[in-house]
């Protein structure tokens, strides 16, 4: 018999809820506004909640699922798709931790929001590739391709491969990518 | 062999960024309406139980 209501637990994973909603939005107000549906949805839908199962990964796929559907119904203006470029991003990135993670937010903030999601759910809340796939309904490949290219990505814009002493046409350092890829999958 | 290594560099810079972003969000803590909120809930559920 248990009397554990899962509820309960609901407040313990906000501080994570808030963080991947911000993280993915880049936008205080949206995100409180998501987490706040997603805790409703939760609450009033806690009987689809399997009692065993990862109570964080549940919630996230609320918080995910949320934003999609508000994104789709306000057709905002979307800046972040894929290959979009801004100036600012042509200078060399200061070697400063500081300049270099705000060098890390412009980049980040130009990933498209399928991206920063693979990014965050498995790089920052450490989720396996399988879990952030099961969550945001796709197969394990298009997680693993949405996180590299968005790691790639990500280096392009702060210039991280200008560090290199090795030139690297772009069709060697494809191929030397997905040789590390495989190497660490 | 120098490409690997730099190409693991590069992604722990990106890694560690990533996490630095995740973890300010983490550390700002949870405002009182997300608090209140769950509370609403709770006595909306506890009137309704009450009703029955």
């Amino acid at each position: 018999m248990s009397d554990l209501d899962p509820r309960d637990e609901l407040v313990e994973h906000l501080p994570a809820m808030r963080a991947f909603a911000i993280s993915l939005t880049r936008n205080g107000a949206t995100a409180d506004d998501m987490v706040q549906d997603t805790l409703v949805k939760a609450w009033t839908n806690i009987d689809k909640f399997q009692v065993g199962t990862n109570m964080r990964a549940w919630l996230f796929t609320i918080l995910r699922n949320t934003y999609y559907s508000s994104r789709r119904k306000a057709k905002r203006e979307v800046a972040d798709v894929d290959g979009t470029h801004t100036e600012s991003m042509a200078e060399k990135p200061a070697h400063d931790g500081r300049l270099q993670m705000t060098d890390f937010r412009d980049a980040f903030a130009q990933l498209s929001d399928e991206q920063r999601e693979a990014l965050l759910l498995v790089g920052a809340s450490g989720f396996s590739y399988e879990e952030a796939a099961e969550m945001c309904g796709v197969a394990v490949g298009t997680i693993k391709s949405r996180t590299n290219r968005a790691r790639q990505r990500l280096a392009e814009l702060m210039h991280l491969d200008e560090d290199d002493s090795l030139e690297l046409t772009d069709d060697a350092t494809m191929s030397v990518l997905t040789a590390a890829k495989v190497a660490s999958f | 062999m120098a490409q690997a290594s730099a190409n693991r560099k590069r992604e722990s810079v990106i890694d560690e960024n990533l996490k630095r972003v995740y973890d300010e969000a983490l550390e700002e803590g949870i405002p009182d309406r997300f608090k209140d909120l769950l509370e609403a809930l709770k006595q909306q559920d506890q009137s309704k139980d009450a009703a029955k």
